[in-house]
């Protein structure tokens, strides 16, 4: 395992994402309010992009006529069939037992910035794979 | 395959033999309203099941008149003595259900139900029977069923897989509350009040296409169902499919648990597969079982619904669905069959729950 710094912080602001290629994999990194995390661009359903997909909020209810909207923003769909995942842990809605998309450890760091008289301390958001 | 003494039987149709038949059972207002109308000459037989149709009873089965089990003597001489049920459950087929007028067709329904009462439930220990009930109007069939909840004799509500609306939508709901305080099933059989096509596709021309398409009319009505929460709304209420046939239905669960998966936000509800629920909630009685008759075919179909619990015993009599004493289909593996015969219909109906395990009930 091994970290890759992959993106700027500021690249990505809250309710936005971003593809990036870490060794050959294609992964999507999405910022939650401030958290990020990381999905592998692969739906564990038939292989489409997944983190292509809209992001979207859970509808819930019990019963019908009692509804409610939670998670705004923290459900991706994928953009084949439409199941939807959770973007914090990869689990499918669908089938959260034995569906999940696989999430990778993301982390934000401050880097030294690579100039050579000065030093732009900045978060760089790293990608552990 | 021949039979085991005791199993429970969980479909055979008494026939109202004429609308006279039941003039003594009806209100004096609604005797009166019917003699009136000179509505007694008719017979209100359902389209779904004419009473010419070699489907409808088995040739020979029927009484000098050409109908069969019009009485309690042919039910006993050609069902209840040779194949010996501990029980047997009565689900009247008639056009009372679904009459226009929703007043007229509870006072028939109550009319039936009476005459249930008292030419087959108060005469022979092992008849039960479902609650006929007006299927266009929720209300009036709740009222029913708090009529006669209390008659223990009663197992399950009596409705049609095909009415003027799907079954699962909510103004059918005041009958599924009901049907759940009491802990009767809501007993679902093919067949059509015919306000729309028994094909999605419009009206067919032959009695074959109206039969066959009988199972998309029940997959209908179980996805209406599914879809519209009724299994959450009504957490103990069960749903017995009756005379819907069985193969359609891994293929129908197969189709639902996989759209399910792409559109589960439209019916959030819905928390589990619906197949899930389906084998937990659904029961479907056994005659007729369309499956190929080889043990391959039929192992698969049952390895495909994935439960032991679903299937009901039932002959279907008088309906010509089995000739002799076959009533049991070939093909089914012998644990399944015990289940089938006693086990399920106990766990499915509570009023039957507490019957004695076969063997010990054939007198
Ligand atoms: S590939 Fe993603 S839902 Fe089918």
């Amino acid at each position: 395992m091994a970290k890759h710094v992959v993106a700027r912080a500021s690249e990505i602001p809250p309710g936005h994402r971003k593809i990036v290629s870490v060794r050959g994999r294609e992964i999507g990194i999405f910022n939650l309010g401030g958290e990020f995390f990381a999905l592998f661009n692969r739906c564990p359903h038939q292989g489409a992009a997944l983190c292509t997909g809209e992001i979207v909020s859970r509808l819930e209810s019990t019963i019908p006529g009692d509804y409610r909207l939670s998670r705004p923003g923290e459900m991706l769909r994928c953009p084949w069939h439409c199941w939807e995942f959770d973007i914090r842990t990869g689990q499918s809605w669908c089938e959260s037992n034995s569906v999940h998309a696989r999430t990778f450890p993301v982390t934000t760091e401050p880097l030294a910035a690579e100039t050579v008289d000065v030093t732009i301390a900045e978060r760089y958001v790293v990608v552990t794979l | 395959m021949t039979l085991q003494h005791g199993a429970i039987d969980c479909d055979i149709h008494p026939t109202v033999p004429s609308v006279r038949d039941l003039l003594p059972h009806l209100e004096p207002y609604w005797r009166e309203h019917i003699l009136r109308r000179g509505l007694e000459r008719d017979n209100f037989d359902i389209s779904a099941y004419p009473s010419g149709s070699p489907l409808t009873s088995r040739p020979d089965w029927r009484g000098a008149g050409g109908l069969a089990a019009t009485n309690l003597a042919s039910i006993q001489a050609q069902l209840l003595d040779p194949f010996r049920p501990s029980a047997a459950i009565c689900n009247v087929l008639h056009g009372a259900q679904m009459m226009m007028s929703e007043d007229l067709s509870l006072a028939l329904c109550r009319g039936i139900n009476n005459w249930l009462i008292a030419e087959f439930l108060d005469r022979d220990p092992r008849l039960r029977a479902s609650i006929t009930v007006p299927i266009h109007s929720a209300e009036l069939a709740a009222e029913e069923v708090e009529r006669l909840a209390g008659d223990q004799r009663f197992v399950q509500v009596l409705l049609l897989a095909m009415a003027e609306v799907p079954l699962g939508r909510r103004q059918m709901w005041p009958l599924y509350r009901v049907a759940e305080k009491y802990g009767l099933p809501i007993g679902i059989h093919a067949g059509s009040s015919f306000r729309h096509p028994p094909s999605a596709g419009g009206w067919g021309s032959l009695y074959l296409e109206d039969y066959v398409s009988f199972a998309q009319g029940f997959a209908g009505a179980l996805n209406s169902l599914l879809a519209e929460g009724v299994f959450q709304k009504f957490p103990d209420l069960k749903v017995v499919l009756i005379e819907s046939g069985v193969t359609w239905m891994p293929a129908s669960m197969w189709r639902i648990d996989k759209t399910w998966r792409g559109v589960r936000s439209e019916v959030p509800w819905l928390a589990q597969l619906p197949t899930e629920i389906i084998r937990d909630r659904v029961r479907m009685t056994l005659q007729p079982f369309d499956a190929p008759p080889d043990v391959a075919a039929v192992t698969r179909v049952l390895e495909q619904l994935g439960s032991d619990d679903m299937l009901l015993f039932s002959t279907d009599y008088p309906h010509w669905q089995f000739d002799g004493m076959d009533a049991l289909p070939a093909g089914l593996p012998p644990a399944l069959i015990q289940k089938i015969l006693f086990d399920n219909p106990r766990a499915t109906y509570p009023r039957l729950a507490a019957l004695h395990p076969v063997g010990e009930t054939t007198s």
